[in-house]
């Protein structure tokens, strides 16, 4: 594999994806912490070399049952665990950010050519050595029928965000495809690199419906892991694809293990059945004891996702930015950390993780000070009337917190807002739904009062919010999005869009930093803090690494290996 | 007795006419849909659910949708899942082996261990041995399934290491040994309120029928006490199991339903809760018209068997 590491547009700094160094410089250097948070360093044997080739297995526990295996289509995070053994981007994200060439020769940039000074024309030089797991090479032509597919009318597409862009789609060799975007779109960048994986033409465009066919339950990738059996309702097998043109693999299986239910997955973790927790991992009151258990490594880290209560900004008291300002200020969310959490997560104030290149550092802290709310909403004109309960103009401070049912933390976290509510005279109700409902029209269509929801904000690691925060992205207007807060800001949308037109990254970080002071200051979210997960490994695995620009982090099974 | 089994063979289709009626308007009506998935995952847009939400016809009225599909259930189309793609009737037979595997073990543990349990309860009533059968199959009843799932993974996995915490076999082995390994103690768990039910029922059963004159007439003649049991006394206290076993059908399915979960035992009961959780309609369509055959086969089966053996029910 190429080790050239990608930059990210050129500009009179010169600066790309920044290395260590620049993160530092650019106050992002927190990156460096977060992989190895809590007793990640416990690490107490000595790394040996991975082995010459591939041996043993790894079993890998998941709360959720992988069930879509066409990596274009709708899927959820686990599903990912599968399409990064199998197949392959053009690019991906490391754990430090940056992008590194996969199926591509190197990312491209302006510095390189492979883009062009104004983001609209993009060169793309592809490997040649790589091969399908039927031993088919891989060539541009594979990549224009991806690019197309997901843009294909018929054709059950996850999402065309950025690829509806892209026009002109030009193969120029069979190892270098150009084509031109519509507009320039820096995010592009990263959907490329986390979220869109290519598919082999030379099956694909023989099936009559691409929709359901054969290979959507035996995918044929150019990944390190080909597919090997899938027994329903339980596990999922791929075996080591020898002519990987990556690093790695390193051992001749991996076997996915189903196990719905957390504690029954902790258990069979402790009793030794399975190598690896992922995606839900280790619920959090079981870390402590964890940490304790002879020959497992547990490894707590930081994710994307923002942990917020989600105000619908067009609700009653909601629209009052000093309402917001005082509910922020009533929350103690140290006690939801400490007394809920285990002191597992970290506050937050942003969108954005704390440990990206975007990140705005020196953003308000929140203070827990009820006194000062209570004055805040006495000075704005809202009286407390009958029961306690605040009002201004007709307008009743009180309103319902919705949650996924059965989350006990969150169903918790709410008995602890309703005491530290009720004193500033808001009145919080709950209601609460099983998650296919809450997350269906009700959240959708901004049909709740108030949700505490968990959401990663960003698109790889691109911190382009325009489908969360834009004007135009509000489905219950119409909008094209998911700006369910209904947040409405002029100045907000300008600065996405001349966030998403740069590709200069020192700009881009002015840019969003100024975004995060914006969303922070009007309150269209109430953070509670940063998601974090706890994994396990049993001793011995090595090459397990978190990556917070990842849905998931089994994203490198590619390098682990037994020590 | 071919007018009676074509009058409930007429009447079973109509249940299951209306059956799939109810079922389809309340799994549809239910807030939420397939798509409500991928919300928290927060790569599509509305525009992408709308498009997909087209795709997957679920844009239209719902008598519509119930009539399409209704139609091609009759043509032996029962969908595909919303899920991995996958013809439902293919899905469903994936999982129906565990669950079966799982369903007759703990059958055949529950009416070999209920029947000796009541028989002997009801010749020896009142006595110590019945009042702790009857204590015991009060306490399995009440105890829930789940609770009682993850305490025998906590003592014999956790604690003494006999039994595997779950799954279905050892991922690389499948040996028959293996099978059976991982078998005991979902099997045994599944089989504890079988048992207790088997157990009551029996016990009525056979103190209904050592109570008749023709039992006492028998021991008059000086017929020996295995005899009577054997051949009046069990042969008649069975007759009313037949119903009951007819009916057993739908809670042992509930119960697998919480074992399957509880030892992550990829079964049926675990795909309809995974379905009913995904909102994967076509596959919880197919498990609920699967199910409720079996149930009104059990029933008819039970009803002719009965019909057969007592011939005054035919003409009642």
């Amino acid at each position: 594999m190429a080790d050239d590491t990608g930059r990210f547009g050129v500009g009179a700094l010169h600066l790309g994806i920044p290395d260590r160094r620049q993160f530092v410089q650019l106050g992002a250097g927190a990156a460096a912490g977060w992989t190895f948070a809590g007793n990640a360093f416990a690490q107490t044997e000595r790394p040996t070399n991975p082995p010459d080739k591939p041996r043993g297995q790894v079993i890998a526990a998941l709360s959720q049952e992988p069930t879509v295996f066409h990596p274009l289509m709708p899927g959820i995070e686990v599903d990912q665990g599968i399409w990064w053994q199998v197949f392959s981007p053009l690019w991906f994200i490391d754990p430090d950010g940056n992008f590194i060439p996969d199926l591509a020769r190197e990312v491209p940039t302006i510095e390189n050519g492979g883009l062009s000074a104004d983001g609209l024309t993009w060169k793309i030089k592809l490997r040649s050595d790589v091969k399908w797991h039927d031993g088919t090479p891989f060539t541009a032509e594979d990549v224009k029928f991806s690019l197309n597919l997901i843009n294909s009318p018929d054709f059950r597409a996850r999402s065309r965000v950025g690829h509806h862009l892209v026009k002109d789609i030009d193969i120029v060799a069979p190892d270098e495809i150009h084509w031109r975007m519509e507009t320039a779109y820096s995010p592009y960048m990263s959907i490329l690199a986390a979220l869109t994986f290519i598919v082999p033409k030379h099956i694909l465009e023989k099936v009559t419906d691409p929709n359901a066919s054969p290979f959507h339950n035996a995918p044929v990738g150019t990944g390190p892991f080909r597919w090997g059996e899938r027994v329903p309702g339980d596990h999922i097998q791929l075996n080591a694809n020898a002519g990987y043109h990556g690093k790695g693999p390193y051992v001749e299986r991996v076997v996915f293990k189903y196990i719905p239910d957390l504690t029954v997955l902790y258990t069979q973790f402790r009793t030794g059945q399975v190598d690896y927790t992922g995606l839900q991992g280790i619920l959090p009151n079981f870390v402590q004891e964890a940490k304790t258990l002879k020959g497992r490594k547990i490894f707590v880290s930081s994710t994307s996702s923002v942990e917020h209560i989600a105000p619908n900004l067009e609700f009653g008291a909601f629209a009052d930015r000093t309402v917001r300002e005082a509910l922020y200020l009533a929350i103690n969310k140290q006690a939801i950390i400490d007394a809920l959490n285990y002191g597992l997560p970290t506050q937050t104030e942003s969108f954005v993780p704390q440990q990206a290149w975007s990140f705005q550092q020196g953003l308000p802290q929140h203070k827990y000070d009820p006194a000062k709310a209570n004055a805040l909403l006495d000075a704005a004109g809202w009286v407390r009337g009958a029961g306690g309960v605040r009002e201004k103009g007709g307008v009743k401070l009180e309103f319902t917190n919705s949650t996924t049912s059965g989350n006990a933390v969150r169903e918790q976290t709410q008995q602890l807002l309703i005491q530290d509510w009720r004193a500033i005279g808001a009145a919080m109700r709950v209601n609460n739904m099983p998650a296919a409902v809450i997350w269906g029209d009700f959240w959708q269509q901004s049909k709740f009062n108030s949700v505490i929801v968990g959401v990663n904000f960003m698109l790889g690691s691109d911190p382009d919010v325009t489908p969360r925060f834009g004007s135009g992205a509000i489905p219950a207007k119409g909008g094209r999005g998911y700006n369910t807060y209904q947040y409405q800001s002029a100045e907000a949308d300008r600065l996405l869009a001349q966030g998403a037109r740069q590709f200069d990254l020192a700009q881009r970080k002015t840019t969003y930093g100024e975004l995060q002071k914006l969303v922070r200051n009007d309150l269209a979210i109430l953070p509670l803090f940063q998601g974090f997960i706890a994994e396990g490994v049993k001793e011995g695995l090595q090459g397990f690494r978190p990556n917070i620009n990842m849905s998931i982090n089994c994203w490198n099974i590619r390098e682990w290996y037994w020590a | 007795m071919a007018r009676y089994v074509a009058n409930r063979l007429t009447q079973a289709i109509l249940l299951l006419v209306i059956v799939s009626a109810i079922g389809f308007a309340v799994l549809h009506l239910a807030p939420g849909g397939p798509l409500s998935q991928f919300a928290a995952s927060a790569q599509m847009t509305q525009e992408d659910f709308e498009r997909v939400s087209r795709q997957l016809g679920l844009d239209r009225s719902l008598p519509i949708q119930y009539l399409d599909w209704f139609g091609r259930m009759l043509k032996g189309d029962w969908g595909r899942s919303y899920r991995d793609g996958e013809a439902v009737l293919s899905v469903i037979s994936s999982h129906l082996g565990a669950t079966l595997e799982l369903m007759a073990t703990a059958t055949i543990i529950a009416v070999l261990l209920g029947c000796w349990i009541g028989v002997l309860g009801a010749l020896r009533r009142y006595s110590l041995f019945d009042t702790l059968a009857t204590v015991g199959a009060m306490i399995a009843l009440s105890i829930p399934t789940f609770w009682f799932g993850l305490v025998t993974i906590y003592v014999f996995s956790v604690k003494l290491g006999w039994l595997p915490a779950g799954n279905r076999e050892t991922i690389g082995d499948g040996s028959p040994l293996d099978l059976l390994h991982h078998l005991i103690a979902p099997a045994l768990v599944l089989a504890l309120v079988e048992t207790a039910m088997w157990g009551r029922f029996m016990r009525s059963a056979m103190l209904e029928v050592i109570n008749q004159d023709y039992i006492r007439t028998a021991r008059a003649k000086g017929m020996p006490e295995w005899r009577i049991l054997t051949v009046h006394a069990l042969r008649n206290a069975l007759l009313p199991m037949i119903t009951v076993a007819g009916l057993q059908f739908p809670t042992l399915l509930g119960g697998a339903l919480v074992a399957e979960t509880v030892f992550t035992w990829p079964g049926m009961g675990r795909l309809f809760l995974d379905s009913i959780g995904y909102r994967d309609y076509p596959v919880v369509m197919g498990i609920l018209m699967f199910s409720a055959t079996m149930v009104l086969i059990g029933s008819l089966l039970a009803d002719i068997l009965y019909a057969v053996v007592d011939p005054r029910i035919r003409v009642g």
